[in-house]
């Protein structure tokens, strides 16, 4: 199967590559910069058409990653990625004749400042206002799931909050601010999250690709993708501590003043046209204070999908990696 | 007389906004003996049903009344709602006499081709109305169902207020007609539990006064003296209902002013075929606020695959030996002056010859005041030398006793001896005046316990000394006691038993602790003072506050070792941890000792070890049951240190003649139940000869807890779940609603707490789930005395994920659990899963507890 995936210099569009090429599957990779991985790579932007038409040429099926995150930028920017670029992978693979496509979504795209407890994958749903990443992401999810059918067998993963070795989105800044003494805790830190270890996040999108074809329930169906292991969210920030070798306690702060200040420190840097990610955010703050977990067995029973590395085994693979990636 | 046409019937849009299909509202032309009317009626089925129900509303309702029956049954059965004439969407008519009504919906079924047998459910009036076609056409009818309803003012009862007032001449057409009164009235009678849209439903037909004239009519209808122009045809009706063959439910909201419960119990004697299930603190419009539905759908498949409903739905065993009533060992012991019981209080002795003489002067003078077989008698008495008397005296004269435990508290005990519509009460003056104050009993015959006071028949001493007759001996399949316990959810169920079921269970008790009159016992848990005089043996309930048994020093029981030299020691959990703290060391006075039993909730080994100790020739054993079955099985603490550790909670192998099984978790009385081979865990089921007949006027909780398994053996759910070994041993591994529901399955909380308290530092704990069912999450939370409420430190956590073989998505700790007052043993995990579920939502929760 020859499969193109795009957004390839994320850590999961990276990993789900390796993984295909590691069965022996070909992979076409789509994205602006060159990547370290050894396969055919198309530098190009998912808002040209014209680029992701040709990355597509000659694909079997599509595993589409690219996106634009965080909380900086203009919505243009974000409608030209999350929304425009869905459209272009749709257009392009119905052209090329692609039989599977598998959309990455967010499990944000339903949800938003409320505890989410053995939730399922609701509809995605517009219309708020500010939060341009959840906002294009639904709108994109949306397209996609309009698009899905016998003609274009189309399944659509929400990973939620992927981490492992090498990822700069969440380890790294939990780490690096805890380094810099910095890091705080949202409320007690009880909530229960679930989270995603990274190499459970690429198997699910094998396994979708290989599940999504005319007819099997999971077309034109989101699927949350997580460990199915909700832990509090104060252990599990002890735990990448640990296992990064860094002894900080961070301080608590509570949900609303952590709310508060996320929207304020949010206003403050788009006021100060800086283009780097704030320390803190709503969304963020909403992420850590309340609870995020999700029912894992429609994934388990469509997918034939299920998580190979536990919470606690991937913790010490990833102490292992900061050992072998001292700061 | 020219009939008022129907009202525009309610728009599509209406009626989908009151939830019923436009489709199922038409109108029939039906003529009858005064020509032709229009009646409208909802009419709703599959292609091929199988049974046809017609629905009768009363006033000043109409088919809407019917909406949640038709919904759940329309999928199988043909629901047929009727408005009746000048009510609802009904042709507008004069007045209509009962005898006419009757006539009417004779007309109306026929019009509808309703040939096949029916199934008639009634309400209010319409009940009544229902039982008439029903008296006429035995071969037609299938089923009856009576919503709070009646055909009579039951004896000794004054007839409604609010009819009797909205009858009355002068004030029927101001009440019923000219405004809205009667309408709103009877809303409001069920106001608080009446949904917006279901009332705005109710009123659209009687929106004018002169769509109200009929309200009125059926009003002034009602016949509150002989002389009245129906009092005859419906006085004709009552006398025949014993005639009904067909299955009959009584489905009843018992907080209905108007047709009460006493309406419940004299249809019942009218029809002692009657099932009856009772919806405490539902009202008059019962089939809107509790789940009339619901019941009848369950008891109409019942009646489909039970051909006879009038078997009694005991899960029993026929006893092996023969049956010796209750009393048997008092009459053989009637002229020994033996010890028979000491008051603790006081220290009274009483012989068996005075307890005999007493207790067949009781029997004798109830007899004489009237007692009828059968007849409840309210026990409200502290139990001690007269509560013994007393209830061996009732049951002697073929009274029912009913007893609510004291845990229940006053309203617990009030709402239970309201439920059992008793006769009688037996009780101090203090009792019997809050019996009278809350209306507990109102018409109820009081005996008083002390001295005399002004309403009551005779004090307890005086019964005591009568020499009246004595009544006829109670055959052993009569009622003898309805038992109210403190549930763990809802209010108290009542929990039936015949003298034949309590005589079983004292022959149960005797041959597994192989009791001999040679013994003699000291009840620290109150109830079991009642087998002393029953096994032939002394007995003593000590010195201790019974509401409190937790306060049972090792002084005051050895006191009451030494009153009667006791051999055998019954005591709850929390006594005998109470008893081993405050407890010196080796008691003399109880060096008699040879059984200590104790139950009534989970046993701590820990407490049994330290009893042990301190009664070292007693041998120590915790009886296995339940209100509706003691005992089921048995278990020494010899046998639990040579059980080793299993998943759970060891209770031991079943006692002789008791039979256990275990059935999937997610069993359904309404199916067979495919029992589950050793090893499995799942359900705990029971059956013996002493299990309770079942759950009084409770006919769906009765359905739900005596499922049938697939040789059609009836058996008893516990509610506890845990399982058999390869020996035949039961396990407990926890309450059934307390289970952990995985994606990966079921987790039962009780191994996993066994495999916590095994975690240095940790004394107790609890397991349970957070989340949705299905994909719930375990969490545990451990006691930790000094600490605040909320996440455990890193090392308590991996040490607990460690011993625990299962996924634990969080360990929480907390400075005490909650636990029941009565026993301080039995942890509510209900409430530790409530608390959990808010904590690590990320809410700030204190604790409830």
């Amino acid at each position: 199967m020859k499969v193109l995936v795009t957004g390839g210099t994320s850590l999961l569009a990276r990993r789900t590559a390796e993984a295909l090429l590691g069965r022996g599957d070909q992979v076409v990779l789509l994205q602006r910069h060159a990547s370290p991985i050894d396969t055919t790579q198309v530098l190009g932007d998912v808002r040209d058409a014209d680029a992701v038409a040709g990355a597509m040429n000659g694909c079997d099926a599509v595993v589409h990653c690219a996106a634009k995150v965080g909380v900086m930028g203009a919505w243009s920017e974000y409608h030209g990625v999350n929304v425009d670029g869905v459209a272009h992978v749709l257009h392009a693979a119905r052209r090329a004749d692609v039989a599977r496509v598998v959309h990455v979504s967010t499990p944000s795209v339903a949800h938003a400042g409320r505890s989410l407890v053995g939730a399922g994958a609701d509809a995605a749903v517009t219309g708020r206002s500010g939060a341009f990443y959840a906002e294009s992401k639904a709108m994109g999810e949306r397209l996609a799931l309009h698009a899905a059918g016998d003609e274009l067998p189309l399944v659509v993963l929400r990973p939620h909050l992927v981490w492992g070795p090498g990822d700069t989105q969440l380890v790294g800044r939990i780490v690096e601010r805890a380094r810099a003494g910095r890091l705080a805790l949202v409320g007690h830190g009880n909530a229960l999250i679930d989270t995603t270890y990274i190499d459970n996040a690429a198997s699910a999108m094998v396994a979708a690709l290989d599940a999504v074809s005319p007819g099997a329930p999971c077309v034109g169906t989101a699927y949350v993708i997580a460990n199915g292991e909700p832990r509090p969210v104060a252990e599990l920030i002890l735990g990448i501590l640990h296992a990064a070798g860094v002894h900080a306690q961070p301080r608590h702060v509570p949900l609303h003043v952590a709310l508060g200040a996320g929207s304020v420190v949010e206003r403050l840097w788009a006021l100060g046209r800086r283009t780097d990610e704030p320390p803190l955010t709503r969304f963020l703050a909403e992420q850590l204070g309340t609870a995020h977990w999700f029912d894992p067995r429609p994934a388990r029973d469509d997918l034939g999908w299920s998580p190979q590395v536990g919470i606690d085994q991937g913790l010490a693979l990833l102490a292992e990696w900061f050992v072998a990636h001292p700061a | 007389m020219t009939a008022t046409p129907p009202r525009a019937l309610p728009t599509d849009e209406q009626w989908r906004r009151w939830g019923i299909d436009p489709a199922w509202s038409r109108t029939v032309e039906v003529t009858g003996a005064d020509g032709t009317h229009t009646w409208h009626v909802l009419d709703h089925g599959p292609p091929t049903p199988i049974g046809t129900v017609v629905c009768v509303h009363g006033n000043p309702t109409w088919a809407y009344l019917w909406h949640r029956v038709m919904h759940r049954l329309g999928d199988r059965y043909r629901v047929v709602a009727v408005d009746q004439l000048g009510m609802g969407w009904s042709d507008r008519v004069a007045v209509r006499r009962y005898a006419q009504r009757v006539a009417d919906l004779g007309d109306v079924v026929d019009a509808l081709h309703l040939d096949g047998p029916l199934i008639l459910i009634g309400h209010d009036w319409g009940g009544a109305v229902s039982m008439g076609w029903a008296v006429d056409h035995p071969d037609r009818l299938a089923a009856l169902v009576l919503c709070n309803t009646g055909i009579a003012v039951p004896a000794g009862r004054h007839a409604p207020r609010l009819i009797r007032l909205a009858a009355s001449g002068p004030l029927n057409g101001a009440v019923c007609r000219r405004t809205r009164m009667f309408v709103d009235g009877t809303l409001a009678l069920s106001w608080s539990r009446v949904e917006r849209t279901s009332r705005d439903a109710f009123r659209a037909p009687y929106r004018s006064a002169a769509r109200r004239t009929s309200v009125a009519d059926f009003v002034a209808d009602v016949p509150f003296d002989a002389t009245h122009p129906s009092a005859a045809a419906i006085d004709a009706v009552a006398s025949r209902l014993g005639s009904i063959a067909a299955p009959t439910l009584l489905v009843w909201g018992a907080s209905d002013p108007v047709f009460d419960d006493s309406f419940a119990l004299d249809l019942a004697a009218r029809m002692p075929h009657a099932d009856q299930h009772r919806f405490a603190g539902v009202g008059h419009l019962s089939p809107e606020e509790a789940d009339v539905a619901g019941v009848v759908d369950t008891w109409l498949g019942e009646q489909a695959i039970a051909p006879q409903p009038s078997t009694p739905s005991s899960a029993q065993i026929a006893p092996s030996a023969a049956y010796a009533p209750g009393w048997a060992a008092l009459d053989a012991l009637a002229g020994s002056y033996q010890l028979a019981f000491v008051d603790g209080a006081t220290g009274e002795r009483t012989s068996f010859a005075e307890l005999h003489e007493r207790i067949t002067g009781i029997a004798r003078g109830l007899g004489a005041l009237g007692l009828q077989p059968g007849d409840r008698v309210a026990m409200l008495t502290p139990a001690g030398a007269d509560l013994l008397a007393a209830i061996y005296g009732v049951w002697r004269a073929g009274g029912v006793t009913v007893v609510a435990d004291r845990g229940l508290g006053l309203r617990g005990l009030g709402a239970a001896v309201r439920g059992a519509q008793v006769q009688w009460v037996i009780g101090p003056p203090s009792a019997l005046a809050a019996a009278r104050a809350l209306r507990w009993a109102p018409r109820a015959r009081q005996i008083s316990v002390g001295r005399r006071v002004p309403g009551t028949l005779a004090t307890l001493a005086e019964l005591m000394r009568s020499d009246a007759a004595m009544p006829a001996e109670p055959q052993p399949d009569q009622p003898a006691a309805v038992l109210y316990t403190s549930g763990a959810t809802g209010p108290a169920k009542g929990v039936r038993y015949t003298q034949r079921q309590l005589a079983a269970q004292r022959d149960a008790l005797a041959a597994t602790y192989a009791i001999t009159a040679a013994d003699r016992l000291v009840a620290a848990f109150a109830p079991f003072a009642l087998y002393g005089p029953a096994l032939g043996i002394a007995s003593t309930i000590p010195d201790v506050d019974v509401t409190k048994p937790g306060s049972l020093t090792a002084d005051a029981l050895g006191a009451a070792c030494a009153s009667v030299d006791a051999t055998i020691v019954f005591a709850s959990p929390a006594a005998l941890a109470n008893v081993v703290r405050t407890s010196g060391g080796i008691d003399p006075r109880t060096s008699a000792v040879r059984l200590v039993l104790s139950a009534g909730a989970p046993v701590p080994v820990a407490t049994l070890e330290a009893m042990s100790r301190r009664c070292p020739h007693a041998a120590l054993h915790t009886p296995y049951g339940m209100t509706e079955c003691l005992p089921v099985a048995d278990v020494s603490l010899v046998d639990i240190r040579l059980g080793g550790d299993g998943r759970g909670v060891l209770v031991g192998h079943p006692v002789a003649g008791a039979e256990v099984a275990i059935a999937p978790l997610d069993l359904h009385a309404d199916r067979p139940v495919v029992l589950l081979p050793a090893g499995t865990t799942g359900e705990v089921l029971v059956r013996a000869p002493w299990c309770s007949d079942g759950y009084d006027r409770r006919w769906a909780t009765e359905h739900d807890a005596r499922p049938v398994d697939e040789q059609g053996v009836r058996w008893h759910r516990t509610g506890d779940v845990g399982r058999l070994d390869g020996e035949g041993r039961l396990w407990i591994e926890g309450r059934s609603v307390h289970v952990v529901h995985t994606d990966h399955g079921p987790v039962t909380p009780v191994p996993v707490e066994v495999a916590v308290e095994l975690v240095p530092g940790v004394e107790r704990c609890a397991a349970v789930g957070v989340g949705p069912s299905g994909c719930q999450q375990l969490v545990v939370l451990v006691e930790q005395v000094d600490a605040d409420a909320g996440l455990a430190d890193e090392a308590l956590s991996s040490a607990v994920r460690a011993a625990v073989g299962c996924p634990v998505a969080a360990v929480l700790v907390a400075p005490t659990l909650p636990v029941d007052i009565r026993h301080n043993t039995k942890i509510d995990r209900t409430l530790v899963a409530q608390w959990a579920g808010a904590v690590l939502r990320g809410e700030r929760a204190r604790l409830p507890w």
